[in-house]
């Protein structure tokens, strides 16, 4: 038999008739993707907050006496693991994967609605667990967003009673999300694409999400095991990871667990999360920047195999993250070897992305202005990156803030940059508001232009050895006291560009209510969400009868066609030439 | 076949409706596609803790555990169970609706069965002294059981779902589909256990 229509299935639509069961506990795929959106964001500006924070105390230290050395741990590590997986990835995957897959395949919502709220609930229930541990005894976790063991469930190190459990049960809740999420994304972009939508029809945004949730389903069980393995050894005293010690002048009942052996589940993890948030970047940034020049993607077939080889790859470079923790020299050359073959991919990406730039009739939007500004800065740490995969010069800088520095630009900023790009270029859609082009471009430049400030010194600090994970520096030799007037400069971006932000929340608020009503096809783009019958979208997204695909998502600036864009669902017989042109024709015959 | 050509496609050049026929018609449900991806997430999970099992089992505080007779016993109760849920997919292939019920009940009884074994092995070990923080030996044989036993519920939950829909009356097509998966996964979590009751008996 066959299993129809769930592209199509009108009858098991759930519609909504009530308040509650429209936007509170909704089936809809936007919906849930607005809300996983709204609470990535919540928890994001939170983690920005913390970041000021630390700011504050590494700028003018001794000045701030609510900032004690725990305070700052607790600061520096609640920021890195929020903003990595709390915000990027439920943003891009939650969010934008909710939002854009059924939409971009033509289906009229995800294959499993029900699963699907049940996610964003899961993810919800994660957060606020988080969120708890800043109100327990002890605050939360200071170990660092890598949680090593021992340190990070010994005592001494802040949140080491209830922080750290905390941290690993939302961290549990989290994957359970995750994979319930997952599951559905992977499920519904191979079994609920419309009439013609071939897998190579697909926009690069799904390719990209596509992808990454697949890296996140394999990836996140090392993560899983890690956290129930390390609150055994937390809670009943066993030694997985803890080794012998001696802690506070007192014998611990542990002995012979491997501390190593977390590290390298816990980058098992970690190394593909780093392409969880970037996939998704690079396939929504690539739809962006064709569609705002006009022009098609550059080599679309070599960006998918791109995505595909990438998300390979990002499973056998682990343990460049662990040079410093020591290993057989033979390791660290295939670590090293593999990490720098992924830069041959991610290179054809970037130029492809230039390419398409090239000779297009380049509209600088303000999504087109993030994305342009994302292919700077995914550039710059790139590069860096670069130095940093070779284990010689990965060694005296592991340390030290060129490594802050490098994965900040590349996956902190770049990743963000497009968020922004995205939300910009989709928030007609979502709202059917247009917002305030005036407040974007402000946002742009002082996001783009402040990150910069930010980061530049940092990789001139890292250079002259000033160590990362340093609460204060006191009295050093080998850094001059410029560091400190340059550190200062750091904060006064910082905050700047924090404070910044508040312009584009204000300027979500603000267009949402006093908003000019937008156009269906603001951006006159090609992809199927822009031809929904409704703007913004209603449940069931396509009214009467399913778009069928007739061609590629990159139809721009076809020659002799009257305009510049010919949408995915319009029939090669009903696309409009200008007199004299001829015929819209097939291409398959020419080569 | 190559089962990647897809990505040979040049979709750049095509301009008419092509691949996927009217309605958007697949072959295999949903369904079994989700689920298809779920064995693989679990495979990899347990993949992981047995690497870690490996790695932790070199370290010399390493005491390994007795091994209790009834896992044997358990194992057996698995492996019936897994037989009867085929049998039940089969029987309801052939619509023998009379077979249908006893295989029903006897695949749920047979996994509560295998559960309760597993709790008495667990109550026996600490009986014994063997406790989850005594040795890493122990604590993985405790972490390991149970996290299979925790799926094997998760089984018995849709397992149960099952027999209430036949009971409710479900369309055949929709029962034909639940048992078929639910037998897969139980294939499946065997499997786990044989590597499971394999590696802590033979290290």
């Amino acid at each position: 038999m066959t299993y129809i229509p769930i592209a199509d299935q009108a009858n098991e639509l759930h519609d909504p008739h009530t308040f509650i069961s429209k936007y509170v506990w909704s089936q809809d795929h936007k919906v849930i993707a607005i809300q996983y959106g709204s609470v990535a964001i919540f928890v994001g500006l939170v983690a920005l907050f913390l970041s000021a924070l630390m700011r504050l105390q590494l700028g003018y230290p001794d000045t701030f006496s609510f900032i004690d050395p725990a305070d700052y741990y607790q600061f520096v590590t609640m920021h890195g693991m929020i903003m990595v997986v709390y915000l990027l990835t439920a943003l891009f995957l939650g969010g934008f994967g909710n939002y854009l897959i059924p939409l971009q395949i033509g289906a009229r919502d995800m294959v499993f609605p029900y699963l699907n709220m049940l996610s964003f609930w899961f993810y919800l229930l994660s957060v606020i667990i988080l969120m708890a541990s800043f109100f327990v005894s002890g605050g939360p976790t200071g170990a660092g967003w890598t949680l090593y063991p021992p340190q990070a469930i010994l005592r001494g190190t802040p949140g080491a009673d209830m922080g750290i459990v905390l941290m690993l049960v939302s961290l549990a809740v989290f994957i359970v999300a995750f994979t319930m999420g997952g599951l559905n994304y992977v499920t519904t972009v191979l079994q609920a694409r419309t009439h013609g939508m071939t897998m190579m029809r697909l926009p690069l945004s799904v390719w990209g999400i596509f992808v990454a949730t697949i890296l996140g389903l394999f990836a996140f069980p090392a993560l899983f095991v890690s956290c129930i393995m390390m609150t055994f050894d937390k809670l009943i005293g066993t030694s997985f990871f803890m080794p012998a010690i001696v802690s506070l002048g007192e014998n611990l009942n542990t002995a012979g667990g491997s501390p190593v052996l977390f590290q390298h589940l816990f980058w098992f993890f970690g190394h593909p999360e780093v392409y969880i948030v970037a996939l998704p970047a690079f396939g929504l940034v690539s739809d962006v920047l064709s569609c705002h020049a006009r022009k098609n993607i550059f080599g679309y077939r070599m960006m998918v195999w791109a995505i595909v080889i990438i998300g390979a790859l990002s499973f056998i470079v682990w343990a460049h993250h662990m040079y410093v923790s020591g290993m057989n020299p033979y390791f660290g050359f295939f670590f090293a070897f593999t990490t720098l073959i992924i830069a041959v991919p991610t290179a054809i990406k970037v130029y492809n992305w230039v390419l398409t730039l090239w000779e297009g009739n380049i509209r600088l939007t303000v999504p087109m202005l993030f994305a342009i500004g994302f292919i700077f800065t995914f550039l710059h740490g790139g590069l860096t990156g670069i130095f940093l995969g070779n284990v010689t010069v990965d060694l005296p800088l592991s340390d030290t803030y060129f490594v802050v520095a490098h994965f900040h630009m590349v996956m902190g900023v770049s990743p963000v940059l497009v968020l922004y790009a995205a939300l910009y270029h989709w928030f007609p859609k979502m709202s059917g508001k247009m917002f305030n082009v005036t407040l974007g471009k402000i946002h742009f430049w002082a996001t783009f232009l402040g990150t910069y400030a930010i980061y530049l010194p940092m990789h001139y600090l890292g250079f002259l050895g000033v160590p990362r994970r340093y609460y204060a520096m006191g009295n050093t030799d080998f850094i001059p006291d410029s560091a400190q007037a340059l550190n200062a400069n750091i904060t006064q971006a910082a905050i700047f560009v924090g404070v910044m932000q508040l312009v584009f929340i204000f300027n979500v608020i603000w267009s949402l209510k006093y908003g000019k009503k937008s156009d269906p096809n603001p951006w006159e783009a090609t992809s199927l969400e822009w031809q929904t019958p409704d703007n913004p979208p209603v449940h069931g997204n396509w009214g009467e009868k399913l778009p069928v695909v007739y061609r590629w998502a990159y139809e721009y600036s076809v020659p002799g066609a009257k305009d510049d864009f010919i949408p995915q669902s319009i029939a090669p017989e009903d696309v409009v030439m200008e007199e004299g042109a001829g015929k819209y024709v097939d291409r398959s015959e020419e080569h | 076949m190559n089962p990647f050509r897809f990505l040979l496609e040049k979709s750049w050049q095509q301009q008419t409706v092509s691949g996927i026929p009217e309605g958007g018609e697949f072959t295999t449900s949903p369904y079994k596609v989700a689920l298809l991806f779920f064995l693989a997430v679990v495979t990899v999970m347990f993949g992981l803790f047995i690497t870690a099992y490996f790695v932790r089992m070199e370290l010399d505080d390493w005491r390994p555990m007795p091994e209790s007779p009834l896992l044997w016993l358990n194992t057996a109760l698995l492996f019936l169970s897994s037989i009867t849920l085929q049998w039940t997919q089969n029987v309801l292939k052939k619509e023998h609706f009379k077979k249908l019920k006893i295989g029903l009940v006897l695949g749920a009884l047979l996994t509560v069965g295998f559960v309760y074994g597993q709790v008495t092995v667990w109550g026996q070990m600490q009986g014994e002294g063997y406790f989850l923080y005594n040795n890493p030996a122990n604590a993985f044989f405790y972490v390991l059981t149970g996290i299979h036993a925790i799926h094997v519920l998760g089984g018995l939950f849709v397992w149960t779902k099952t027999i209430i829909k036949y009971w409710s009356g479900a369309e055949l097509e929709d029962l034909k589909l639940s048992t078929e998966l639910c037998a897969l996964y139980w294939h499946f979590l065997l499997l786990v256990w044989l590597v499971l009751f394999a590696l802590i008996s033979y290290t």
